[in-house]
């Protein structure tokens, strides 16, 4: 009896005790008819091989572990980046029970979203009655100041007209002729959670400028000074959107963040819950078209935004979530250049010390190999940093990154002398990873939290980035953009390099010469 | 401040008019029937339940394809499990259910790997039944040691008239009678997780049990054979159970479906008498087991040593009295354990009070276990639970005790709010709004990354977790000392 009242052993510990092992064993042996040793062992072997990998490749349907959600999602995160927002999917409800289970697990905070509980009957006659009753019950119950639709996969495959059912809805008083109800169409089976963001986003600056789905006159441009942020779908959203405050801040610049969910997915345990807090505001979404110009932080997950924007006569500069100095710089020139003003000493500065921190601790990366998946604008971004580092990028992978993602990564790859080994995988998932990892081994691996899987399997071990991160707590409050993200990330490599390089050493007297107290 | 029975009557009540009038009119009355007291000696717990969710209101609920393939067949250790439609479900639900289970993943078990077909705009335009048939092939050679597949539909499969039953008889021929398992759990069909569940197990009773020689496996029964259904061996749940049972001189010759195996789910129609935890999930398939084979089954439950022990003796009167003997050896031989568990937390837990809202047994399962620890649940409900459910919920809870069916983050807010409990026991989209509000809360569908809270072992676990849930010293800092 393994289990005691003065040392309580978890999951953890618990089956490893005799008991259990040997309960498990019996059952094994017993009742799972499984296939002989021999052959599992075989098997292993082959799934790491070349011609596993060309088999593996030469797959045209099926799906392994990718590394990408479905548009909806991002609806959601894009709609929880307005004030006082309440995102309504139109469709089935176990979606919305999904991103929200689904982003709380990420940020560790609530995500209030509603759906308007489609089922058999809406499915043959269309869920106008789940939108009139949906608005309806969350208008009052949740009191919005605006309330964002988008779409799950049923609502589209049965072709439900929003704009239609919206206005029907207002007709039959479900809420106020005025009230704000921007919406977009998201099928999941388009694209990905990056173009989700895309069309939610769209949605809602279609709606505050082109005239309120015709309710209103369409607002007319009058140009201002003032410059637009929109930083797309990002996993570190909480962090990085303080942080690049702080930096227009630094500029004194005139600036409206466009979708900002950094407050409401970072409140405070104070006694009180807060539903809706911080985001961007109607009345900055109306301001934001009289912008002199749009800077777009990831190009691939805002592309019909920034053509809308750039349509608007605002000029748009198109980032690819740039990570480190080089990028850094590049986002800070391009505010100096659409605003007039210099970087601020106080950035000049903080620039110097991440060079310093990148001076300092260089030799430790110098020449690592690396492979990275995830969204496409982070994997240009962090491509150049690796580059940048004297690291070098060997498998950069995207699922919902495509042909035209991957000759930009070939493009930056081939700028740099630390990128020649390196190859774009466009369209591919982790189990295509698996392949690579085992038949082309790297040092690290950059990824999320299923990363941890081919951490397992290929003995790589993770650096987590990007979304979701389920696994560790809080990297998503803490910035990977502007100088201070870049010594972030760095920090990141190198305590995993470090631990790595401790884990190797710390046999007593057989590898501990090595085990450094300075490094 | 203890109130009476009648006081707290009158309160709910009170509690429940106040929630009803923040709602339109309409939908004000429909949820009026989902809300209410217990009333000692009534059969139920006087809530309508298994309706439509409203819209726009914030269910909890999930769908039908979580309940197959989340719930029911995703733990099947070494079948592959295919997401079948756009990507996203299966990303959702990948790996999260903490479903443990003994295996080399990608090889010879899938339990935590994502399989979708993801389906892009031309499947469903053209219809996704050809590629399907082609994932099958991909699936063969590559992943050759997998023991079977089962297609969990997502909602454009039923809307676009795809033939999956076609593409798997087709598909079962051609690869010499493999099990490929058709499931039709279109997040559509249904109002909750539930149906998701029944169809699943309709599933394995025609593609599994239906299709599968009976002699399929050598196989050497005793009349000591049982099967653990409905456990799902969260956190390892299922072995915390297994353990005991084998220790009381039981045969377990399968598990359903946490760190199950299909010839485990094959052979389960040996089975002396069937164990049935998860009574919700899986009634439907020991009920079929008993009219079509003749093999009893038995409900239990195993959280906390009070209703373990006398889940331990009602197993055992089903059995010969070297069995019963047997199971009074074991509740002895844990005695001291539980007893030490006791006296170390109860002092630090007696008088506490619990909400629970959660799906399956557990809104009333768990009742018991708390109760062990000197602690009092004043209000349940269940998120996807029947009228059989809240008649077996009158078993465990007090007189007075508040009651909410499929309830609303709204309600949920409101009910903790003015009730005060010391913690709550609910789902990951709840426990940060409640934390966030001062209140204590643990995960009760993932044990809050913790377990097994099944049996004498998950119980230490179980006061533990609640313990430190409660005891933590961050609740004291959540009001700051500066004033308002």
């Amino acid at each position: 009896m393994p289990q005691t009242a003065d040392k309580v052993l978890d999951h953890e510990m618990l089956f490893r005790e005799p008991e259990y092992t040997e309960m498990l064993a019996k059952k094994r042996a017993e009742f799972e008819y499984r296939v002989p040793l021999e052959d599992l062992q075989k098997t292993i072997e082959w799934t790491k091989t070349w011609d596993y990998r060309e088999k593996n490749f030469a797959r045209e349907a099926l799906t392994v572990n990718p590394a990408k959600a479905c548009q909806p999602l991002g609806a959601v995160f894009a709609a929880v980046g307005f004030a006082r927002t309440l995102p309504f999917v139109h469709g089935s409800q176990g979606c919305v029970a999904y991103y929200r289970s689904h982003f709380s697990r990420h940020f560790k905070e609530p995500t209030s979203a509603v759906s308007s509980s489609m089922t058999e009957d809406a499915a043959v006659f269309g869920g106008l009655n789940n939108m009139i009753d949906g608005l309806a019950n969350s208008y009052k119950l949740y009191e919005p100041d605006m309330i964002a639709v988008s779409t799950t996969c049923m609502a589209e495959v049965i072709g439900d007209d929003l704009n239609a059912f919206i206005k029907t809805s207002k007709e039959k008083g479900s809420l106020p002729a005025e009230f704000d109800v921007p919406f977009a169409h998201t099928p999941a089976f388009v694209g990905s959670h990056i173009t989700g963001y895309d069309n939610a986003l769209l949605g809602v600056l279609k709606h505050f400028w082109d005239g309120k789905a015709d309710t209103v006159p369409a607002l007319v441009r009058e140009p201002n000074e003032s410059i637009n942020f929109i930083g797309g779908f990002d996993g570190n959203v909480v962090g990085n959107i303080a942080e690049i405050r702080r930096i227009l801040d630094a500029f004194g610049v005139d600036y409206t963040v466009l979708c900002d969910p950094s407050e409401v997915w970072n409140t405070p345990t104070d006694g009180e819950f807060r539903m809706y807090d911080g985001g961007t505001t109607k009345a900055e979404v109306q301001r934001a078209l009289h912008a002199k110009a749009t800077i777009v932080f990831q190009e691939f997950s805002c592309e019909k935004t920034a053509k809308y924007i750039a349509e608007k006569g605002q000029e748009v500069v198109l980032l690819n979530s740039p990570i480190g100095v080089a990028g850094t710089d590049k986002f800070l020139q391009a505010i100096s250049r659409l605003t007039g003003k210099p970087v601020p000493p106080s950035l000049i500065k903080e620039r110097g010390r991440v060079v310093d921190a990148l001076a300092d601790s260089q030799a430790h990366l110098h020449g690592k190999k690396f492979a990275l998946y995830g969204d496409p604008d982070l994997m240009l971004g962090m491509t150049g940093f690796l580059l940048e580092l004297g690291a070098e990028p060997v498998h950069v992978l995207s699922t919902n990154g495509g042909n035209d993602w991957a000759e930009r990564v070939t493009a930056l790859l081939a700028s740099s002398p630390f990128g020649q080994g390196g190859k774009a995988w466009a369209k591919k998932d982790l189990w295509h990873l698996r392949s690579l990892l085992l038949t082309e081994p790297v040092d690290f691996l950059i990824g999320n939290t299923y990363g941890k899987y081919l951490e397992r399997d290929a003995g790589v071990p993770l650096v987590r980035m990007g979304f979701p991160i389920f696994d560790r707590h809080h990297h998503h409050r803490f910035p990977t953009w502007g100088y201070d993200g870049a010594l972030r990330v760095l920090v990141a490599l190198l305590d995993e390099y470090f631990e790595q390089l401790d884990a190797s050493t710390i046999k007593t007297s057989v590898t501990d010469f090595s085990y450094d107290i300075i490094r | 401040m203890t109130l009476t029975v009648e006081e707290r009557k009158a309160e709910n009540k009170a509690l429940i008019d106040e929630v009803l009038k923040a709602y339109p009119e309409k939908t004000s009355k429909k949820r009026a029937k989902h809300l209410g007291t217990f009333e000692e000696g009534k059969p139920d717990c006087g809530v309508k339940s298994n309706i439509k969710s409203l819209p726009g209101v914030m269910t909890i609920r999930g769908c039908a394809y979580a309940g197959s393939k989340g719930v029911v067949w995703g733990p099947i250790k070494d079948m592959i499990h295919i997401s079948h439609g756009p990507v996203g479900c299966g990303q959702y639900s990948w790996a999260s259910r903490r479903n443990y289970y003994i295996g080399t993943t990608g090889v010879d078990t899938f339990g935590t790997m994502q399989f979708t077909s993801d389906f892009q705009e031309k499947d469903i335009v053209f219809g996704g039944d050809k590629k399907l048939d082609k994932i099958i092939d991909e699936i063969e050679q590559l992943f050759p040691l997998n023991k079977g597949i089962s297609i969990q539909s997502e909602c454009p499969i039923g809307l676009i008239g795809d033939d999956i039953e076609a593409v798997s008889k087709k598909k079962s021929k051609e690869l010499g009678g493999k099990t490929i398992v058709p499931v039709r759990c279109e997040g559509f069909r249904g109002v909750s997780q539930s149906l998701g569940h029944h169809i699943a197990n309709d599933q394995i009773r025609d593609w599994v049990f239906d299709k599968t020689d009976p002699n399929k496996h050598a196989f050497e029964s005793t009349p000591y054979d049982v099967s653990i259904i409905g456990d799902y061996n969260i956190g390892g749940d299922a072995w915390s159970s297994r353990i005991l049972l084998e220790e009381m001189g039981l045969r377990v010759i399968a598990q359903w479906s946490g760190d199950g195996t299909i010839a485990e789910l094959e052979n389960t129609p040996k089975a002396k008498l069937n164990l049935l935890h998860c009574y919700r999930s899986m009634n439907y398939i020991s009920r079929h087991m008993e009219e079509k084979y003749g093999i009893p089954w038995v409900e239990y439950n195993f959280f906390g040593p009070t209703q373990v022990e006398k889940s331990l003796r009602e197993i055992a009167s089903h059995f010969d009295d070297t069995i019963k003997a047997n199971a009074e050896k074991v509740i002895d031989k844990y005695k001291g354990l539980m007893q030490a568990v006791i006296d170390k937390y109860k002092p630090r837990l007696e008088g506490k009070k619990v909400m629970l809202f959660v799906g399956g047994l557990r809104p009333r399962h768990v009742i018991g276990a708390y109760e062990d620890l000197g602690m009092e649940v004043v209000g349940t409900g269940y998120e996807f639970g029947h009228g059989d459910d809240y008649q077996r919920t009158t078993h465990y809870v007090k007189d007075g005790t508040l009651i909410y069916d499929d309830v609303t983050g709204y309600e949920f807010e409101k009910f903790v709010e003015k009730v005060q409990p010391d913690l709550v026991g609910s789902g990951i989209k709840e426990k940060y709004v409640f934390q966030k509000m001062g209140v204590p809360f643990r995960q009760m569908h993932s044990w809050d990354y913790s377990g097994p809270y099944h049996g004498y072992d998950g119980f230490a676990i179980f006061a533990r977790d609640m313990d430190m849930a409660i005891n933590s010293p961050v609740w004291g800092l959540a009001k700051s000392p500066f004033g308002a």
